[in-house]
């Protein structure tokens, strides 16, 4: 019943904050800011209390929807749902903070969007019903389309187009492969059901396995995003508001990785056994292609988007390595990338309320105008770069470790990635903080807002690289698939 | 004409009764608002025969018709529909100065052509329903007289559809020629005992797709489809999008299911480039037109298109697929025109993109509306239209009809692009100064309307499953 109430809290706050604005929009960002924080502390609570020891589920619910046809309301919450969560809230709450005073117009259909994507991110990670999965994966499209399509920068509505056909195009492929999985799975055992546990293990033949495990794959990679399927991502992650890409960069990609874990991999391990070679090549070439495009870059948020290609391509190396060691650097990769890529799109939004230009050209020398907001900056993008102390550091070093015992040379390449990173992330220093600036006005450094979303994450990302064993445990609750 | 059949055809003999009153009312005294109430009184008590009617099913009037529950849920879903499109057309015809009181004898006409549709299983009534619905749609099409364009539209569909006709009538005799018999069961036995399908049937029955594909606006017979749809009157748009079609479809079901279609591999072959045809070109010119009632035109036979996928697959989920699909389609094809009614003004209607600028911020209610609607016909979740796509994709993995359901797909990301072309259009900022027709104020019987649209759209999309037993039930009857 909690986890229905997880998912609920921000669909009512969502129109209840539409409501509310009619009357007052400070009324409207309370509302949210108030349901992501009771979902937070619920998520935290559960976090803080759940038994070290015993089953890997936490909570189970389920009813009835349509039984027609198999299908139910069925969820529940295991090790990487409930890390997923917490991130979920957490960043979800620093959404509504950071448009705080960005977001003028529309106050409370902004909301409205803003928790709908929440809940529909909350339903994918709790799902265990593959028809609600592909539900709640198509209802997180469309409250971010409008998210991006009107609060957007210049570019906003081919961003939010493009955007749009990519992952639905890879959405209807997975519901193929949904469909398909159910009647095969009918046909072999006489049961017709959407139900995830029943569908483990369900006989067929290897051949159509992997057909179907494409499906699957195609609708993750695009949401991940991996070479080739990334184009989307600089464009709507450079056109969307603040809030938008923190939410976009820190959740939406988390969700193709969520579901390689939670479905490619348990529902066709010898499929995936068989793609591994070339998916773990896929992702290495999006680790070093990602960041050499992103050093390319001259449009801030256009380079960090890049960074988060180069990223995910970790993740994918890392899930498809198949040993618990690459799986938790996976889990830790996808918490620590939210955060630190999250953050680095916070600051360059803070940057562009203050000088009006995501141009890294036009910007230098502003750590002597903003020293605060400077060595935030410094600290995610040590992170990014993967500085010992610091999550990332943990997250690609297990990586790394799980994979070489999976693929060699795969590592070796994606160790190369980062020195790539290195040398994107010292850029973004370099350019916008460091080296001259003509400007001879003073600008305001972080207020006391901003300050509060900064240290937050200040804080989890150190936490995150100095005490990581909480998350370490915690993710070990779930089902691996290891070789 | 025995007791039973008389209650069984009870709410296609009062809807007709009820034309004949109503032109001795018009008779007695031209007065718009009493048309307009006595009609939709005869649509209710229409409805309310359906209940007596359900006593008697499964019940034959031989030889012509046939009243179970896949005609009988038909006949509701066709006199809703009527109602709705009625309900929505006090204002529109209000505000436009022609005489307005003789469309409320043809409205109910064209509604009883597509009734007969619905209950028939003979060539001859199914050419008597597609006659009274197409002579009645003649003068509906053709009824803002004024307009230029309204006149064009209305020659035009007189033109093709007598053509489409005299095609339909020569294959039915081709098809009688060989085997004697008119009555679909008839068809079927007989063919059955050749054991194959010689090639005067085979042209018969190409000549009758001709004649069915015109109504349906499958291609190649779809070019009338934009033309008449931006010529017509809004609220016969929307009859011409949902009813028209939705009875001539459910004649094509019955009749491929009682000839047993799917054994004859030439039939299937002939539907399925239809189908793949329909989506593709009904998506593809969609993709650049400015004008939402030509989108819609041309994204109708894309959901033919669709429609006939589930109809190829061959399996029973197949055809509860489409029942539901056409419940799904005729909400939503009935809401986006409601919605351009509402927001037609008497100078003009609205239908080119540029009036929906800015929409949102200025009638958000009505913009919520419209996009709910938009969302259902590209399949989005929590609207009916979502679940009816996927009963069709379900009824297609079922069938393993691997390839229509990849042409399925990729057209359903091509619909997805012109209908969110539309819903960022009202999404923007509206432009500063411009000259809109659009009106200031919104009529509130068509807005209660709408509401009463919106909610069943998404609470079929919420809970299908009431509506889903109904129709697996009626299925299993008919199969």
């Amino acid at each position: 019943m909690i986890l229905l109430l997880l998912i609920t809290i921000p669909l009512a706050g969502g129109l209840l904050s539409w409501i509310a604005a009619a009357r007052n929009t400070l009324w409207s960002r309370y509302i949210a800011l108030a349901c992501l924080l009771t979902d937070l502390a619920i998520a935290g609570q559960i976090w803080a209390t759940h038994p070290a020891s015993g089953g890997r589920w936490l909570y189970q619910y389920k009813v009835d929807w349509v039984p027609h046809f198999g299908i139910s309301l069925n969820l529940a919450m295991d090790g990487l749902s409930l890390l997923m969560l917490v991130l979920t809230f957490f960043l979800g709450a620093l959404a509504v903070l950071i448009s705080w005073k960005e977001i003028n117009q529309r106050v409370g259909f902004f909301h409205f969007n803003l928790l709908f994507v929440l809940a529909g991110i909350t339903g994918v990670f709790l799902t265990m019903d593959l028809f609600l999965f592909y539900f709640f994966w198509e209802m997180m499209l469309i409250p971010m389309y409008f998210l991006i399509g009107i609060w957007g920068h210049e570019h906003r509505e081919y961003a939010a187009n493009k955007f749009f056909l990519f992952t639905q195009a890879g959405g209807l492929l997975m519901l193929l492969a949904i469909l398909a999985l159910y009647f095969i799975h009918g046909a072999n055992t006489g049961v017709y059901t959407y139900d995830y546990f029943s569908l483990l293990h369900t006989p067929m033949q290897q051949e159509t396995a992997r057909w179907l495990m494409l499906g699957f794959l195609i609708a993750f990679l695009v949401k991940l995003p991996a070479v080739p399927f990334h184009t989307w991502l600089p464009d709507a992650h450079t056109e969307a508001p603040t809030a938008g890409s923190v939410i976009l960069a820190g959740l939406l990609l988390k969700t193709g990785a969520y579901g390689i874990l939670r479905l490619v991999l348990p529902l066709f391990p010898e499929a995936s056994v068989y793609f591994a070679p070339w998916i773990m090549f896929l992702g290495v070439l999006g680790i070093i292609y990602g960041g050499m495009l992103a050093y390319a870059q001259t449009d801030l948020k256009r380079l960090i988007a890049y960074t988060s290609v180069s990223h995910m391509g970790f993740v994918l190396v890392g899930a498809f390595s198949f040993n618990v060691l690459a799986y938790e650097g996976v889990v830790m990769q996808m918490i620590a990338h939210g955060i630190s890529t999250g953050a680095l799109f916070i600051i360059a939004g803070a940057l562009y309320e203050r000088i009006h230009t995501r141009n890294i050209q036009e910007m230098g020398g502003l750590w002597s105008k903003m020293p605060v907001m400077g060595s935030a900056a410094m600290i995610f993008v040590m992170a990014s770069l993967g500085l010992p102390g610091l999550g990332n550091f943990v997250a690609e070093f297990l990586i790394l470790l799980g994979s070489w015992q999976a693929n060699r040379w795969i590592t070796i390449f994606a160790a190369i990635g980062l020195v790539v990173a290195t040398a994107y992330s010292l850029r973004i220093m370099q350019k916008v903080f460091f080296g001259p600036g003509d400007r001879q006005y003073a600008l305001p450094d972080l207020n006391k807002r901003e300050l509060v979303i900064i240290v937050a994450l200040v804080m989890a990302i150190l936490l995150l690289g100095l005490h990581p064993q909480p998350v370490l445990n915690t993710s070990q609750k779930t089902d691996y698939v290891v070789r | 004409m025995s007791f039973a059949d008389f209650i069984s055809l009870g709410p296609l003999i009062t809807l007709f009764t009820a034309v004949v009153i109503s032109m001795l009312l018009i008779a007695i005294r031209r007065n718009h608002r009493i048309t307009y109430a006595f009609s939709l009184l005869a649509y209710l008590m229409a409805l309310t025969a359906i209940i007596p009617a359900m006593l008697y099913i499964p019940h034959t009037v031989p030889p012509l018709l046939v009243v179970d529950e896949f005609s009988l849920f038909n006949t509701g879903l066709v006199l809703t529909s009527g109602f709705i499109i009625l309900l929505l057309s006090y204002n529109y015809f209000e505000e436009r100065e022609e005489r307005k009181e003789e469309y409320y004898l043809l409205l109910p006409l064209a509604t009883t052509g597509a009734l007969v549709l619905v209950v028939s299983r003979h060539f001859m009534s199914l050419f008597l329903g597609l006659e009274i619905l197409s002579i009645s749609l003649y003068g509906l099409i053709a009824y803002l007289r004024a307009r230029e364009r309204s006149d064009e539209a209305g020659i035009k569909y007189l033109i093709l559809a007598a053509l489409s006709s005299a095609f339909l009538l020569f294959g039915m005799a081709l098809v009688y020629a060989f085997t004697g018999h008119m009555d679909f069961p008839g068809i079927g036995a007989a063919l059955r005992q050749a054991g194959y399908i010689p090639v005067t049937v085979l042209a018969g029955f190409g000549m009758m797709l001709i004649g069915i594909g015109f109504k349906l606006g499958v291609v190649p017979f779809h070019m009338w489809a934009p033309d008449i749809y931006e010529g017509a009157p809004l609220p016969v748009s929307a009859f011409i999008a949902t009813i028209s079609k939705g009875g001539m479809l459910v004649v094509l079901i019955r009749f491929y299911v009682d000839i047993h279609g799917n054994d004859y591999s030439m039939i299937w072959w002939m539907l399925a480039i239809v189908a793949v045809a329909s989506m593709f070109v009904g998506n593809w010119l969609a993709l650049t037109q400015q004008n939402i009632k030509r989108i819609l035109a041309y994204s109708s036979i894309a959901h033919m298109g669709y429609i006939l996928v589930a109809f190829l697959s061959g399996v029973q989920t197949g055809l509860e697929a489409i029942s539901f699909y056409l419940v799904a389609y005729f909400i939503t094809s009935i809401g986006a025109f409601g919605v351009l009614i509402v927001m037609s003004s008497s100078v003009q209607d609205a239908e080119t993109l540029d009036d929906y600028r800015g929409m949102f911020w200025r009638y958000p209610w009505v913009a919520t509306v419209f996009t709910a609607m938009l969302l259902s016909l590209a399949g989005i979740p929590l609207t009916a239209g979502f679940i009816g796509k996927f009963y069709i994709v379900m009824a297609g993995v079922n069938g393993h009809m691997w390839f229509l359901l990849f042409m399925l797909v990729i057209n359903s990301v091509i619909g997805l692009y012109y209908y969110i072309r539309i819903i960022a259009m009202m999404f923007k900022t509206p432009a500063t100064g411009e000259v809109t027709y659009i009106k200031p104020s919104l009529p509130v019987a068509g807005n209660i309307t709408l509401m009463l649209l919106t909610l069943i759209l998404i609470g079929l999309g919420v809970y299908p499953t009431a509506m889903m037993q109904l129709i697996q039930q009626m299925m299993k009857m008919i199969v």
